[in-house]
């Protein structure tokens, strides 16, 4: 089974799946918050807040990963800050590669949840207030199982940005074999030296197949769950 | 328990200023679109905060400026049944039938059993709201409320969105709600046709103010009214009780002023009709008639006359203890010389009573010869 891939591959895909999934599931709650503000919230800044998020779509990801490099290293505000607080290090290890994909795919994860809670008739919402649900309750029996779709295509939207993210990460964590070398610098990295292209189609060939699953997997599941939704 | 709702509310474009109360069984809020209906029970609701005033629930007060007070929605107790239905998608009927009742604390199965079984509501339990006809989600919806323990009850127009079929279906069930909740309904209509059939009074609202409110019958066959109503929906209401039924179709029933034969009427002998009698389609005659193809002739007293602006008037009746109301042309009445205090026959054809105009009243509990009605 694993004849087909050499250790240092698998090293690579796996670390490249646990990045991917620690970036998912780590942003998740943040891009909930977001996206309910900018789709419910009234405030000032909000249009600032919406610029911010969508940031790192529009930007060179090298500036992306410089910035982050700039201010979660040792020496920076607020990586020296964890460090100390947490024993938190985010430099040149898998955590900086997780929060490097994190950042460059919670835009698309944002856009998709808002996209859903969008949706939602807050009629609905009104009518489990007359029957005696509080604001907390209505948002965890009626609004979060109606944008569940939205937030699945959120997640698997990112969880496929975040296995392709490239330019920020090397930039931020490096390329570091066994630590932040995920699919892309790997396969940047065997296509640097001679008779490495072996290696470098076989992840190739992977990525691609991990990519159409996670599509496929999320379309499916986004489906069912949408399709009784959507009849009533 | 009574509601009674004091509020003023500014708008765009329009003032909302109207105070009323609201006794046990049906109020009916009558009125045209944008007459302010629909702004009146959200206030009730506490889905929109008023400028001013006050809503009270016997002497539980769920708002007021004055005082500041402001009970949240889900903190009032009070049952909404929305024209769209408004059911949750993702639940099943069972689950949004019981979502309300949950959070109240009434989880017990007796009060969802009877519920379940008085809206008819056994065979669609396991559906999801996306199967469900248009008269079947207002059904799920009116049980969601009921079971919600509600001690107020707002309908906004739960009829409005369904054809005739439909709305037939619902109406029933209307009717067994009014006569087994014992709390204020709030019935919120266009439709003269269901105010009469369900209202025990009945408030109409104009241009955002109250321009007419008391008993149903009252109101229904108060001449001066009329033109609020609508000159075409106009009628008054009569209360009468099955006394046979025919082999030929028809139905007879006794009213105050003496029997109606009605197109058949699906009920037992005893039982408890209210029919709305159309004032287009009572013909007057001085004398009694004969040789007339209409079976429904009852003596009547003229109480009062409203002359419209248009070639018509209309002419209020006392029949019994019974009131109607005809619309009749001036020339007729000048012709027949119809005064206050002139004693006279009112006519009504028995083909001119439509089916949706015909309602039905539990009985009494006290009444022996009661029998439920299928």
């Amino acid at each position: 089974m694993t004849d087909w891939l050499t250790p240092a591959e698998w090293t690579v895909v796996a670390l490249s799946l646990k990045v991917s999934a620690t970036a998912t599931l780590a942003s998740l709650p943040f891009a909930l918050l977001v996206a309910l503000a900018l789709a419910r919230g009234r405030f000032p800044g909000r249009q600032l807040l919406n610029g911010m998020v969508h940031l790192p779509l529009i930007l060179p990801p090298v500036v992306t990963g410089y910035l982050l490099l700039l201010t979660f290293s040792t020496q920076g505000p607020v990586g020296g800050f964890l460090e100390r607080a947490f024993g938190l290090v985010f430099a040149f290890r898998w955590t900086g590669a997780a929060l490097a994909a994190a950042i460059m795919a919670f835009p698309l994860m944002v856009r998709a949840i808002r996209l859903g809670i969008e949706a939602v008739d807050p009629k609905l919402e009104q009518a489990a207030a007359t029957l005696g649900a509080s604001r907390v309750w209505v948002f965890l029996t009626i609004t979060l199982p109606l944008i569940l779709p939205g937030i699945l295509a959120g997640s698997i939207l990112a969880f496929a940005k975040a296995m392709g993210e490239f330019g920020a990460t090397i930039t931020f964590v490096a390329n570091i074999p066994g630590e932040t070398q995920t699919l892309p610098t790997a396969i940047y990295a065997f296509l640097q030296v001679p008779g490495g292209e072996g290696s470098a189609w076989r992840l190739v060939i992977l990525s691609i197949a991990l990519a159409m699953t996670a599509l496929l997997v999320s379309e499916w599941v986004a489906t069912r769950v949408a399709r009784r939704i959507r009849d009533a | 328990m009574t509601l009674s709702v004091n509020l003023k509310h500014r708008l765009p474009g329009f003032t909302l200023d109207v105070a009323f109360e609201a006794p046990p069984g049906v109020t009916a809020l009558f009125g045209r679109s944008g007459a302010g209906k629909t702004t009146v029970v959200n206030a009730v609701a506490g889905l929109l905060r008023p400028d001013q005033g006050r809503v009270a629930l016997q002497g539980r007060v769920l708002s007021d400026r004055a005082t500041r007070t402001w009970i949240p929605p889900h903190k009032r107790r009070v049952g909404y049944v929305f024209q769209e239905g408004r059911l949750f998608p993702h639940l099943s009927v069972r689950q949004n039938l019981t979502y309300g009742a949950r959070l109240a604390g009434r989880g017990n199965s007796g009060s969802f059993d009877q519920v379940a079984d008085l809206l008819g509501l056994a065979p669609l339990l396991g559906r999801h709201p996306g199967a469900l006809s248009g008269g079947e989600k207002q059904r799920v919806a009116l049980g969601r409320a009921l079971l919600s323990d509600p001690h107020l009850l707002l309908m906004d127009e739960p009829l409005a969105a369904l054809d005739a079929p439909r709305k037939a279906e619902v109406l029933p069930y209307l009717e067994r709600i009014r006569d087994s909740a014992r709390i204020p309904i709030l019935y919120v209509s266009h439709a003269m046709d269901e105010v009469a059939r369900l209202a025990n009074t009945v408030i109409v609202l104009e241009g955002g103010r109250v321009i007419r409110a008391g008993p149903a019958t009252e109101v229904l066959s108060d001449p001066s009214t009329a033109p609020a109503l609508g000159l075409r929906s106009a009628g008054a209401v009569l209360e009468g009780r099955v006394v046979a039924q025919h082999d030929d179709g028809l139905t007879e029933v006794a009213v105050s002023a003496g029997h109606l034969f009605l197109p058949r009427v699906v009920a037992d002998i005893g039982a408890q009709l209210r029919i709305r009698i159309a004032a287009q389609d009572v013909i007057l005659s001085r004398n009694r008639p004969e040789g007339l193809s209409a079976l429904n002739i009852l003596p009547a007293t003229v109480s009062a006359l409203h002359p419209g602006e248009g070639p018509g008037m209309m002419v209020q009746l006392q029949a019994g203890t019974d009131r109607l109301l005809a619309r009749i042309t001036r020339r007729s009445a000048q012709a027949l010389d119809i005064a206050p205090g002139r004693s006279c026959f009112a006519v009504v054809k028995t083909v001119a009573v439509a089916r949706a105009d015909i309602g039905q009243r539990a009985e009494e509990k006290h009444d022996p010869q009661a029998s439920p009605q299928g």
